[in-house]
């Protein structure tokens, strides 16, 4: 089993925003079938503003989350980077954030079965992201890749 | 900016000054199923807060607006709390009680949101007078618990003065930049 990260010099589509938070055009992911395949998702954030990390450590607060249709790869693993432990006026205890550029790494599965050839991976990220002053509905940005099924 | 010109509209009454915008009624739910108007509280002076359980900054003001209601309830005034939490009381009701919230909370929607412009950032609190008007709105946290309960004495005093005669200063801290 063969992992390939790959960082494509062509975009494969358009930066997508929603509110504050921008994501980079993913590069192309080439992947053989039945091996697996890293792509890193690169997310900024508009100065000033935070996100809550994925684990925020609060059951009120909505988590950083990104997620993947089940087709044409398997999703294996969504790590996610190292957070901020920020001291917030409304919190008694730190509280884990994102801010400025982070990135997603996502490890992707080919099935052995899956047509060779370009397809897209469809997924979504769903944040909520706050200054020291006030707070931003939740949003979800789109996010597509270009497959290379090889 | 609901407060431009506020010095020329301190020799004015509220029902004198066309800058006074009146606000939109609704009709909501609090956490007993009650249908509640914004309109029943006609008479009143009204704290009105749009605040959401995931908003970090809400809750710092939630435990001021608490103090207000307590300290001027008997005065003719009333916090009215619009949780725009999309999962519901599921999540507002045990949020409320952890928060020991002495004050009437409701589960906003989409119809409230946009007869308030859409409230794009939270909390957005208005303080409302006797005659239903908004007297100030406040996007985030901008200023203190102090400028807040100053405008809310100074509303509050302006009923028995037989209007609203806005000062130079206290109302005006509480006015968004945005």
């Amino acid at each position: 089993m063969v992992t390939f990260l790959l960082a494509a010099p062509w975009p494969s589509l358009q930066a997508q925003s929603n509110g504050v938070l921008t994501v980079a055009p993913p590069a192309r992911l080439a992947i053989k079938r039945d091996a697996t395949a890293e792509l890193s998702l690169k997310a900024e954030l508009q100065a000033g503003f935070h996100v809550n990390s994925n684990s925020p450590g609060d059951d009120y607060l909505i988590p950083l989350k990104l997620t993947w249709n089940k087709e044409p790869l398997e999703a294996e693993q969504v790590n996610y980077p190292k957070p901020q432990m920020e001291k917030l006026g409304f919190s008694p205890n730190p509280v884990s954030v994102y801010t400025g550029t982070f990135e997603i790494v996502t490890r992707f599965k080919a099935p052995p079965t899956a047509s060779p050839g370009m397809a897209f991976m469809n997924g979504k990220l769903r944040y909520q992201a706050c200054n020291n002053k006030e707070c931003l509905p939740p949003r979800t940005v789109d996010v597509r890749v270009t497959l290379d099924i090889q | 900016m609901l407060w431009s010109g506020c010095s020329k509209a301190t020799q004015k009454t509220a029902a004198q000054n066309s800058k006074f915008e009146q606000a939109p009624d609704f009709k909501l739910q609090d956490a007993n199923g009650q249908a509640v108007r914004l309109s029943d509280y006609r008479g009143k002076v009204v704290l009105l807060d749009f605040w959401a359980t995931w908003c970090g900054p809400c809750k710092i003001e939630i435990p001021w607006f608490m103090d207000f209601e307590k300290e001027f309830k008997d005065r003719g005034f009333a916090v009215l709390g619009v949780s725009m939490d999309e999962e519901g009381w599921k999540v507002v009701k045990p949020y409320v009680a952890s928060m020991k919230m002495n004050y009437r909370v409701l589960l906003g929607n989409d119809e409230v949101s946009g007869k308030y412009g859409g409230l794009d950032s939270l909390p957005t609190t208005l303080l409302i007078d006797r005659q239903g008007r908004i007297a100030s709105k406040h996007i985030g946290i901008t200023g203190g618990k102090e400028d807040f309960k100053n405008a809310i004495v100074e509303l509050l005093d302006a009923h028995s003065a037989g209007g609203y005669v806005p000062a130079r200063g206290a109302l005006a801290l509480l006015t968004s930049p945005k």
